[in-house]
């Protein structure tokens, strides 16, 4: 009994807590998951206030939290959608790996750690954060502009790369072999293209199984079906994460209309407390260390990001200011990344991977959307009137 | 006076149509998957940025649909966009006195010109889909055309000819 009331003071405690710190977000218009991260670091060991009791708790929201962000986020695209976007922008979104991934890797070799850890760090620096830059175009008013379905098709071919990679790196850091990691890879390739190919042919079937018309079924069924399917995932190795987005995949109509209404406030209770969780493990001594690299790291893919963009709009025809303004909208990083670190974490690999990652994170998810605002800025017009004014000014290229 | 709407999928958002008006400004309906609607107004310096974007309820939106007129239905052309990368769908209008009115499709040579091709016509409201050359435009049809961006600027120079070099 004294256990559950400690542990019933500390979850009521770090709640209010991220209340708060919400609130003050808000005002400030900055996204909340740098906010829960400092959290967490603040709640953790050698932290402000460390807690104790409720650490299986929050690690077990912290997973309920995972599936959820992924099951929203793959409720957010139907499996047509998907199918057709990685067939026109397979182009993009290789640039995009290509560009962002490789930098994190040979960063992590930089720093003398493991091939294990530079696969982990390229997915790190790769995958932009998909809820926080819809978030950004939206707040700067920019859905109706014509380089915003460049920055979503990225943003869809990375999630659905990620539907490969994540069961990859969860074979890979199980300590497999490479041919235990490459069946691995392979049964994840044949379950996300049956799920796409089932998802297109019977979704409407699929759908009806849940009927949309009473919330408390819809919820329970949803979620069920989402826990159930990830579960079996993570039993095969394909990592459960991913079983959740191939049941938002899956779902759609009105179903995946309402369960989206239904699941968001669970969705951002349980995402809270998995940011929370991720701050719990990293140890906040640990960030001064690892500062300097994490800001190399940043400035560095941050930098390959708006290249990224500007290529992926200039193949679409955008002008100058909007390849601009779809390079630096790509640039933070957050949920998939610390998804990522956190697998990382949990299996041991390279001990300052945790805090690198908090601090990599924090830094491109609280510049980046600031930085999204600079192609609106007067200056910037100006500056990029002056050069077109000048004529198309050849930039010397040595070679 | 021809209308060239453009549908553009916003994955994970909805859909966009946008359309250039005579006086080169361009505006744009983003239609989110919630039901709700921004109208959107393009910024003249930079035609790829709006400068305003108002968010329309229901209601709303019917209200102001109401004041412009009837429009074209576009939702029956969805699945008529090519997913290849670079193809482009356009529809053009064939105005009250064009030259083209009562003249036939094979006329127009367009897919030799252009390289874009006439794939269905729209006519009160029914879709003549893959029209043969012997097909004769009337006034008021809407011709639906695929291709790349230079063919359907292309194709779209041909209709808006005075005087057709056949």
């Amino acid at each position: 009994m004294h256990d559950l009331s400690i542990l019933l003071i500390e979850l009521g405690t770090v709640l209010l807590g991220l209340s708060l710190l919400g609130r003050i977000g808000r005002r400030t218009g900055l996204s909340p998951i740098p906010l829960y991260l400092i959290a967490g670091l603040a709640f953790g060991e050698g932290g402000l206030l460390p807690l104790s009791a409720s650490e299986e708790f929050i690690e077990v929201g912290a997973e309920m939290g995972v599936i959820l962000l992924l099951v929203m986020l793959g409720l957010e695209y139907s499996a047509g959608e998907l199918v057709s976007n990685l067939r026109a922008s397979a182009p993009a979104g290789l640039i995009d790996a290509v560009l962002n991934a490789v930098p994190g890797a040979l960063f992590a070799l930089l720093m003398g750690w493991d091939w294990v850890a530079a696969l982990v760090l390229a997915g790190i620096t790769w995958v932009s954060s998909s809820g926080v830059i819809a978030k950004v175009l939206s707040d700067l008013g920019r859905l109706g502009n014509r380089e915003t379905p460049v920055v979503l098709s990225v943003l869809v071919i990375e999630d659905l790369a990620m539907a490969l990679y994540l069961p990859f790196l969860t074979a890979v850091l199980a300590g497999v072999s490479l041919a235990a990691g490459a069946t691995s890879l392979a049964i994840a390739v044949a379950t996300v293209v049956i799920v796409l190919l089932v998802a297109i042919r019977f979704g409407n079937a699929i759908s009806a199984f849940i009927s949309a018309d009473d919330a408390e079924a819809l919820l329970l069924g949803v979620l069920g079906l989402t826990l159930l399917v990830s579960g079996m995932a993570d039993k095969l190795q394909v990592s459960a994460a991913v079983g959740a987005f191939l049941v938002g995949i899956a779902l759609s109509g009105p179903v995946a209309h309402h369960a989206v209404q239904l699941l968001t406030p669970l969705r951002d209770l349980f995402a809270a407390v998995f940011f929370v969780f991720f701050g719990l493990s990293t140890h906040p001594g640990e960030i001064p260390h690892v500062l300097l690299p994490a800001l190399a790291l940043a400035v560095l893919t941050m930098g390959t990001k708006v290249l990224t963009g500007y290529l992926g709009a200039k193949r679409a025809g955008i002008a100058l200011p909007g390849r601009f303004r779809a390079g630096l909208a790509l640039m933070p990083r957050g949920e998939f990344s610390i998804v990522i670190a956190g697998l990382a974490v949990a299996a041991g690999v390279e001990p300052q991977l945790a805090s690198l990652a908090t601090a990599y994170v924090l830094i491109t998810v609280v510049t980046g959307p600031m930085l999204a605002r600079i192609p609106d800025t007067e200056w910037f017009k100006a500056m990029l009137r002056k050069r077109t004014a000048v004529g198309h000014p050849v930039v010397p290229r040595p070679d | 006076m021809r209308v060239r709407v453009e549908q553009t999928a916003l994955p994970g958002i909805g859909v966009r149509h946008d359309l250039v008006m005579a006086s080169g400004r361009r505006i744009g309906v983003v239609s989110h998957r919630s039901g709700r609607r921004d109208l959107v107004l393009y910024d003249q310096d930079d035609p790829d940025a709006c400068i305003a974007s108002l968010p329309l309820t229901d209601d709303e939106a019917e209200a102001l649909a109401d004041l412009l007129g009837a429009s074209l239905m576009l939702g029956q052309l969805a699945g008529l966009r090519s997913q290849a990368a670079g193809l482009l769908t356009e529809q053009i209008s064939i105005p009250a006195g064009s030259p083209w009115a009562h003249r036939r499709l094979g006329d127009t040579r367009a897919r030799t010109r252009t390289g874009a091709s006439i794939v269905a016509v729209l006519r009160d409201r029914e879709v003549i889909a893959s029209p043969a050359p012997s097909f004769a435009f009337q006034t008021g049809d809407v011709v639906v055309v695929v291709g790349t961006r230079e063919g359907l600027d292309g194709v779209a120079a041909i209709l808006a000819e005075t005087e057709s070099d056949g």
